[in-house]
């Protein structure tokens, strides 16, 4: 198989045949931030974070695939100022209180926040009214500080193949239902699994809490996106 | 029941059926109970989670009940302009509810909706599938009484409109408009003759004539037809599809309704000739729900077109061209017009689009190549095959050949459809529809560009003002705040929700927006909106979210000056809170004066 030739930012690297900007990136040791992305899932390109540019034109790296000869902007001001707008963009949408919340310091929006250095949001708060759902035995869905990601709507699965996440409503009022039926079966390592897919502290196992602490947490010590950038001198 | 006649049971068991049963159920129990809801999941083996997700995405799909009638009332600009508020109130009165709800005794539910292509006929509304236009309070209180006394919608219709809508499978009372007929669509032509031309060429020589034409893409986005048919035929695959795309749903446009109801057979024509290119023997007609009026007469000229054999086995005395249509309805949804969202609805998803690559004519429908064009796109293809693509290209200019049906409404005399050549300046437009002295003109809908008289010369073609075809003309008199208001609202009703910019995007631009247009801005706000705008623009996954800014951005560059009065005078920075407003009541209750007197709202 022959390998495709492409820069970011001005940087050769090489990608395999179909791979995508964000997947070819990181294999040359480049970070292209994402936050809906996830190893594994079909990509469903809704946080946008991982806005590139290409001749003038922005496309979502995570579902874009590398073409011959593509030269990839990752890092100029403006685009990184328009990432940082839409990280924050899901600050004011949503309920995010980092202290209080269960994911804090392995939390993906919050890291991003930090490693964009974002101090008060440029938009107003929208303070939505957002619901909890409490209603399966394993699980709790705080739609407070739901992204709408997808993850778990593309990665959780009953044994049949139903899904056991949705998207409900459009627009500003969508929301993602968990069905009750289906969660009932769940096992706790299928529990786990929502949890850990969820970036944010939307999916929670119930009745378990903290159980690292805050301090000790995968972000707390090095910004996410590091692990990505290693193989790079700087 | 009879399984035969469950509106759950009698669909196959195939998830690609969900919104035909949620269809069938909402029309049934006039909502879609938790019952229901399990009943569907079960039979389609879908999470119920999954089916409640396709139940609310789609405006005329509801889990409460909407009332034994419903009434949808256009919301979009030009029904506001033709008196709408006025209507509503006496619906309101009336019923004895307000929008949003149903009637005490469940006989009325009120809901507003979004342009339901009857903007020349305004203020209209669809009444249990039944359209009513040009309404008045008077009106409305009639029909309201006449609902409650059970007599069903169709028969409140007073008079039908002309052409196709006066028959009885239409029975209508809505009118064409036909206001100018040029020579491609409205031309003298033959049934058939397109159809029997293009099956006795190769497909390849059908694609050669059609690019030949230089025909582009209707809709709006302009992409040349013939390519995207060679795209698809190029591709290998067991099936290919080809679907129209009948989901004009851009506020002001209504012409694709005049295709439609007038011209069916040219338009089936046009897809037969399009399946026949890409080798497809399927075509798809997604319909907009608010045509569904529409259907019995659609279906009826479907199967006359079958009875003379240009439709079925060996179409048009073809050797082999086997080839059908099918009818799929939407059920409210303006983001179904974007093609890949479009496909996932016809499949009986939420019509949420998808990500790009891979484009639709390799992955499409059902996962195979597909191609999606628009109505007049068809309908103008049927035409070049038949009189040949020379012909069509000493029409209009030299990039934009041919002619274009708009929609013309808002502040003229003769608001309809109007087919003119590419090329027609806005000044001759507004002179053939009576629309002189126009304040302004909106010209592609929303997602299009607001244009000032300085941009009158400007011509309606792909290289200058691009249009899908709505036209809404402003008068003098007009707020162009509460045109850029009701259009923001619009797109932040129909966005799908799926990515960032556009769901949260739009409704903080519409808060920077209103804080403008309440005169508490600076001219650090002006500065912020357009930012925001041109983030929502570049970072949005599809052509909603892409457009949803133009509103403000087309008119903050028509109308600067507009802006700039309602700015602040001197401030470097306008606060959204109105302090000496927040503390009136308290300190007239206190009995004491206010220390900061200046309102900001004086």
């Amino acid at each position: 198989m022959t390998e495709i030739r492409f820069t970011v930012d001005g940087r050769p690297c090489l990608a395999k045949p179909g791979q995508t900007i964000v997947e070819a990136a990181k294999a040359n040791g480049v970070y292209i931030p994402v936050l809906c992305h996830y190893e594994g899932l079909k990509p469903a390109g809704s946080c946008r974070i991982c806005t590139v540019r290409v001749a003038g034109r922005y496309m979502a790296a995570c579902t874009q695939p590398v073409t011959e000869g593509m030269a990839v902007e990752n890092t100029a001001p403006d685009l990184e100022d328009m990432r940082k707008s839409l990280i924050e963009m899901l600050f004011v949408e949503g309920n995010h209180f980092c202290p209080a919340c269960e994911k804090s310091g392995n939390c993906e929006l919050q890291a991003l926040g930090y490693r964009y250095r974002m101090l008060a949001p440029r938009f107003p708060y929208l303070w939505p009214v957002r619901t909890v759902d409490a209603g399966t035995p394993l699980v709790l869905l705080d739609r407070n500080r739901c992204v709408q990601c997808l993850r778990c709507v593309r990665g959780v699965r009953a044994k049949d193949g139903r899904k056991i996440f949705a998207s409900v409503r459009r627009g500003p009022r969508v929301a993602i239902e968990i069905d009750h039926k289906l969660a009932a079966k769940l096992t706790e390592e299928e529990a786990r699994r929502a949890m850990d897919l969820c970036p944010v502290g939307a999916i929670l196992r119930k009745e378990t809490g903290f159980v690292r602490p805050i301090g000790r947490r995968k972000f707390d010590h090095t910004p996410i996106g590091a692990d990505v950038e290693k193989g790079i001198g700087r | 029941m009879p399984q035969a006649k469950d509106p759950v049971l009698r669909h196959p068991k195939d998830p690609s059926a969900l919104l035909d049963i949620i269809r069938d159920v909402q029309a049934a129990a006039g909502h879609v109970s938790d019952q229901d809801i399990g009943r569907i999941a079960a039979h389609l083996k879908l999470a119920e989670a999954e089916v409640r997700g396709a139940v609310t995405f789609y405006h005329f799909f509801s889990l409460t009940p909407r009332g034994r009638s419903a009434v949808y009332l256009n919301d979009s600009i030009t029904s506001r302009m033709a008196g709408r508020t006025a209507v509503a109130r006496a619906f309101e009165e009336e019923a004895g509810c307000r929008f949003g709800e149903v009637s005490a005794d469940g006989a009325i539910g009120l809901f507003p909706t979004s342009c339901i292509g009857m903007n020349d006929q305004e203020p209209s509304a669809i009444v249990d599938g039944v359209v009513f236009t040009a309404l008045t309070p008077d009106k409305a209180r009639a029909l309201v009484r006449g609902l409650r006394a059970g007599t069903p919608a169709r028969d409140l219709v007073a008079a039908r409109g002309d052409g196709a809508n006066q028959s009885d499978l239409v029975r209508s009372m809505v009118v064409n408009n036909i206001r100018r007929r040029g020579a491609v669509l409205f031309g003298a032509h033959e049934t058939g003759a397109a159809l029997r031309r293009a099956v006795s060429m190769t497909p390849k020589q059908v694609i050669d004539e059609v690019k030949r034409s230089g025909l582009l893409g209707r809709g709006g986005a302009g992409f040349p037809t013939g390519l995207k048919w060679e795209f698809c035929r190029r591709e290998k695959a067991a099936q290919r599809y080809v679907v129209c795309n009948g989901d004009e749903g851009e506020p002001g446009t209504f012409k694709d309704r005049v295709i439609l109801t007038e011209l069916p057979r040219l338009l089936f024509e046009g897809l037969a000739v399009a399946g026949y290119a890409v080798g497809a023997s399927t075509g798809i007609l997604y319909l907009r729900s608010e045509y569904a009026y529409l259907r019995d007469h659609l279906e009826e000229v479907l199967a006359g077109l079958r009875r003379d054999g240009l439709l079925g086995p060996k179409a048009a005395g073809s050797a082999s061209f086997d080839f059908d249509i099918v009818i799929k309805s939407g059920a409210g949804a303006y983001v179904c017009g974007e093609e890949s969202a479009l496909l996932e609805s016809a499949e009986g998803k939420r019509g949420e689009p998808r990500d790009r690559p891979p484009f639709p004519v390799s992955v499409g429908y059902r996962d195979m190549p597909t191609t999606v064009n628009n109505i007049e796109t068809l309908a103008t293809a049927a035409r070049i095959l038949e009189e040949g693509a020379a012909w069509f290209k000493a029409m209009g200019t030299v990039q934009s050949a041919g002619t274009k049906l708009l929609s013309v409404s808002g502040d003229c005399s003769r608001p309809g459809v109007y087919e003119v050549e590419y090329g027609l300046t806005l000044a001759d437009l507004l002179e053939m529809a009576g629309g002189t002295g126009a304040q302004a003109v909106q010209v592609g809908g929303p997602s299009g560009a607001c244009v000032a008289p300085a941009g009158f010369g400007r011509r309606i073609c792909f290289s200058d003002l691009a249009t899908g075809g709505s036209v809404i003309v402003f008068g003098p008199g007009r707020d162009l705040f509460e045109v850029v208001g009701n259009f923001l609202e619009f797109f932040i009703e129909e966005s799908c929700g799926w990515c960032v910019p556009c769901r949260a995007g739009n409704v903080l631009l519409r808060k920077k927006f209103e804080k403008i247009a309440r005169g508490l801005a600076s001219a650090e706000d002006l500065r912020e909106i357009e930012e925001w705008g041109r983030l929502i623009k570049s970072t949005s996954r599809c052509g909603l979210g892409q457009t949803s800014p133009n509103p403000v951005l087309t008119t903050l560059k028509s109308f600067p000056e507009l802006y700039q009065a309602r700015l602040r005078k001197g401030a470097a920075h306008g606060s959204e809170f109105d302090l000496a407003a927040a503390v009136r009541d308290g300190c007239a209750a206190a009995g004491r004066e206010p220390e900061c007197k200046e309102s900001l709202h004086d």
